[in-house]
């Protein structure tokens, strides 16, 4: 915190700037000071928190832990060896094709955040990417497989990148916070969504007009199956698009003149227009790609297993909101998201469909992920606590390390 | 960078469409537009586009007398429910159906589904009136419809759940407080986390305590308010004659809210650590303490909005995520509503005024019923577009304050 310029005016309404550093400057401040501590810290502050309140309520954290451990399939890993129709098999399927949807959905909330953005509109764009692929997958039958599963795919990337370019636009243009727009954005969406597969809505099924749920996409352009069964949610090789969109993440941003250009906006847009950068077009391509990963992974959750989508199963869906916990816990980084949403994945499916036992109920851990999630965002967003932790243990250390060697 | 919603591009032509008179004159000219609809040249037989027509022009109206024009927009409110009501006349004729769905009662729905807007609302304007944002208005929401259910039904009586949601979103609150101004974290962040671990906390505690069945019945609920007088009327009777306490509760908070912010000594504190808390800080305001006791009141007042919702609205039933975004809608009418608590509640009554039309017209049209539930967001959109009108949030919104 700098002094007051005394030659100002003293009641200038602009406070310093060093007051307000965007949401890009604090991540990237933290990103610096942090490391990984802070996101492991983090993770093992919420779950010991989850555990007091599993505790309290009376079930065991431990065994729950361990369970939801086994439900996610992560188990899998002590034995290799056994067949894949092995239960610990199909639940870690059934984990990494979580994995693979919220991979997608935190780039896009990453890559936004590296260009001074926060979008909160991952679920919208999600879902406008799962009506286009049901969409295009159902009434452009007779295709083949391949040309087919490209044109879902684009077409849904397209759309998810259109929808958040509304935001984008609206904000070089007019400066409208991102923020709500992207709120209003994920409602419309989803209201969208209801009139799409409800009651002689466009998307409706054709053949029982009485259920409010859509058809079911052509199986040209369903994705093949690599660990599993198609009938039963095997996983999809989009699962490979996801770890591929990763690495084009990871070059893009720091391997490219767009990246550059984005993260210069991102740290310092006053800064980046000096040198030349258009902030309007970065803000709006910036928002566009964020929007084309979470478009993507509403293409490939259609294409990939679910197939179909009924009009309850949208208010249903949050997957593109945990694409916030997933980037920030990720730090905004490649590997971060990768790592970040194995961890959200498991948690996703281990507490709910995976989870068999009788420590804890499904309902219960499915919403115990949730308060993790809540308490990982939370304390991620002000590692200043977690930091200040770790660096008096470490002071502490130094200090009696200090008395020590004077002793 | 003026503000932390809005960070406008100075130009002539947009100034020129930011400045309120231009939607009054749009909205008187919609007004008009809506009644003309349903007559002879475009005849739409369907009234529902007289009735979205006319409420855009409604809401541009509080737009624009929220933003100073008062007299120019109470007109264009006035001319797009008029052109409501004579589009509903001219269509009248034809079609028995619009009995069923606009009559006196549909007043009284509008004010019961407005209700939950209205705490939410103006808890949303005390928070960012001190100057945090409060994107988990949803989530403080949903921890008074959940704890003010269970209040009620283990403390035996509506009261205790009023007590008992109210404390419940304020401690919430509290712990957003502390993030957000101790700790400085980003509160759009932070907000998110709210919302997340509310779902959580809620969702955990229905399943852990009820077992995930409902509510057993007999929960003492929020009771009505029978006026002797009105009840037996005509067309007041169904509309206000039996409304549930809190909804005149709501009424009484907008205008309180309006005296505590803009009359009283403690609410030009608030507005000063809004506006510049370097400012106030150097006069002796202690910046903190207000911003605490703000987002703490917000928590209150945004958890009352959700006990209504479940132990009023809801008949003292509760289901997980029951909330569905109305913590969002009412960010949204505070917003509208240009930060001022009776421009939020003009906002808030009239996206209430839209989920009733759309709970009604499911019957008839589901594409109709959802045209209406999205009007709000959609109306949002434009507006914070900044294509027409103007916000105007506090100077110093979502800047974490730090004392020298």
């Amino acid at each position: 915190m700098t002094g007051v310029d005394p030659t100002g005016p003293p009641l200038d309404p602009e406070p310093p700037p060093s007051e307000t550093p965007s949401v890009a400057a604090s991540i990237a401040l933290k990103q610096r000071a942090g490391g990984l501590t802070v996101p492991v810290l983090t993770a093992l502050i919420a779950f010991l928190i989850g555990g007091f309140v599993v505790l309290a309520t009376g079930h065991n954290p431990l065994l729950a832990y361990r369970d939801i451990f086994n439900g996610a399939g992560l188990n899998w890993v002590f034995h290799p060896t056994t067949n894949l129709v092995n239960t610990a098999s199909y639940n870690l399927s059934q984990t990494l094709l979580q994995t693979t949807t919220l991979i997608l959905c935190g780039l896009a909330v990453a890559f936004a955040f590296r260009c001074g953005m926060f979008n909160i509109g991952g679920q919208g764009q999600y879902l406008i990417g799962l009506y286009v692929a049901n969409w295009i997958g159902f009434d452009f039958a007779g295709m083949s497989p391949l040309p087919h599963i490209l044109l879902a795919v684009g077409c849904a990337t397209l759309a998810g990148a259109a929808w958040a370019g509304i935001a984008g636009v609206m904000k070089a243009t007019v400066g409208a916070h991102e923020v709500i727009s992207t709120i209003m954005l994920n409602w419309i969406a989803i209201w969208v969504g209801e009139w799409l597969f409800g009651d002689g809505g466009p998307l409706q099924n054709s053949a029982n007009k009485e259920v409010p749920i859509s058809n079911d996409i052509a199986s040209s352009a369903r994705l093949p199956v690599f660990w599993g069964q198609k009938e039963l949610q095997g996983l999809h090789i989009g699962f490979f698009v996801a770890l591929a969109a990763l690495v084009v993440f990871s070059l893009v941003l720091n391997r490219t003149t767009l990246g550059y250009e984005v993260r210069a906006v991102g740290f310092n847009p006053e800064a980046a227009a000096y040198g030349g950068i258009s902030v309007r077009k970065n803000l709006i391509r910036a928002m566009a790609i964020s929007g084309a990963f979470a478009g993507l992974a509403g293409a490939l959750d259609m294409l990939g297993y679910l197939y179909h989508f009924g009009q309850t199963d949208i208010p249903a869906s949050s997957v593109g909101f945990l694409g916030i916990a997933v980037a920030l816990l990720g730090r905004n980084t490649a590997v971060g998201v990768g790592l970040a949403s194995l961890l959200f994945g498991a948690l996703l499916f281990g507490t709910t469909h995976g989870l068999s036992s009788n420590v804890i109920q499904p309902e219960l851990a499915g919403n115990l992920t949730y308060m993790i999630e809540g308490l990982v965002v939370l304390f991620v967003g002000a590692d200043v606590l977690i930091l200040s932790v770790w660096n008096a243990r470490k002071k502490l250390r130094r200090s009696a390390g200090a008395a020590e060697a004077s002793a | 960078m003026s503000s932390v919603w809005t960070d406008r591009l100075d130009n002539p032509v947009s100034a020129k469409l930011r400045d309120p008179a231009s939607t009054g004159y749009a909205g008187l000219l919609l007004g008009a537009f809506a009644a003309f609809l349903a007559i002879p040249p475009i005849e739409a037989r369907s009234i529902v586009w007289s009735i979205l027509v006319g409420l855009v022009a409604a809401m541009m109206g509080i737009w624009t007398a929220s933003r100073g024009r008062v007299r120019l927009g109470i007109g264009a409110v006035v001319a797009g429910l008029a052109g409501v009501g004579l589009g509903i006349l001219a269509t009248r004729s034809g079609t028995t159906n619009l009995e069923s769905v606009f009559n006196s009662s549909l007043i009284a729905q509008m004010f019961a589904f407005s209700t939950p807007l209205v705490f939410g609302a103006i808890a949303g304007m005390f928070s960012e009136r001190s100057g945090v944002i409060n994107i988990g208005l949803e989530g403080m929401m949903l921890m008074g419809a959940f704890w003010g259910v269970y209040g009620a039904d283990v403390g035996g009586s509506w009261v205790v759940g009023l007590v008992v949601g109210a404390a419940a979103g304020g401690l919430l609150a509290l712990v957003y407080a502390y993030f957000a101004i101790h700790l400085r974290a980003n509160q759009i962040v932070g907000g998110t986390a709210v919302n997340f671990l509310a779902l959580g906390i809620t969702g955990y505690f229905f399943f852990q305590l009820y077992h995930g069945n409902y509510i057993p019945n007999g929960v003492s609920t929020i009771p009505n308010v029978k006026l002797p007088l009105i009840s037996g009327m005509q067309f007041l009777g169904p509309a206000i004659g039996d409304l549930s306490l809190m909804i005149w509760a709501g009424f009484a908070l907008v205008i309180v809210s309006y005296v505590v912010v803009f009359k009283t000594p403690i609410g030009l504190r608030i507005r000063a650590c809004g506006e510049h808390p370097r400012a106030a800080d150097t006069v002796g305001i202690n910046v903190y303490a207000i911003r605490y006791g703000a987002v703490a009141l917000s928590g209150i007042l945004a958890a009352l909005g959700g006990v209504y919702l479940s132990d009023g609205f809801g008949g003292g039933a509760f289901t997980e995520n029951m909330t569905e975004g109305r913590g969002f809608i009412a960010l949204a009418a505070m917003i509208f509503g240009n930060w001022r608590p009776f421009g939020a509640f003009g906002a808030a009554l009239l996206f209430g005024l839209s989920s009733a039309i759309a709970l009604r017209l499911q019957v008839y049209s589901s594409s109709a019923s959802t045209l209406f539930n999205v009007l709000p967001y959609v109306l949002t959109l434009v507006a914070v577009g900044g294509v027409i009108g103007r916000t105007v949030p506090p100077a110093a919104d979502g800047r974490p304050y730090s004392k020298q």
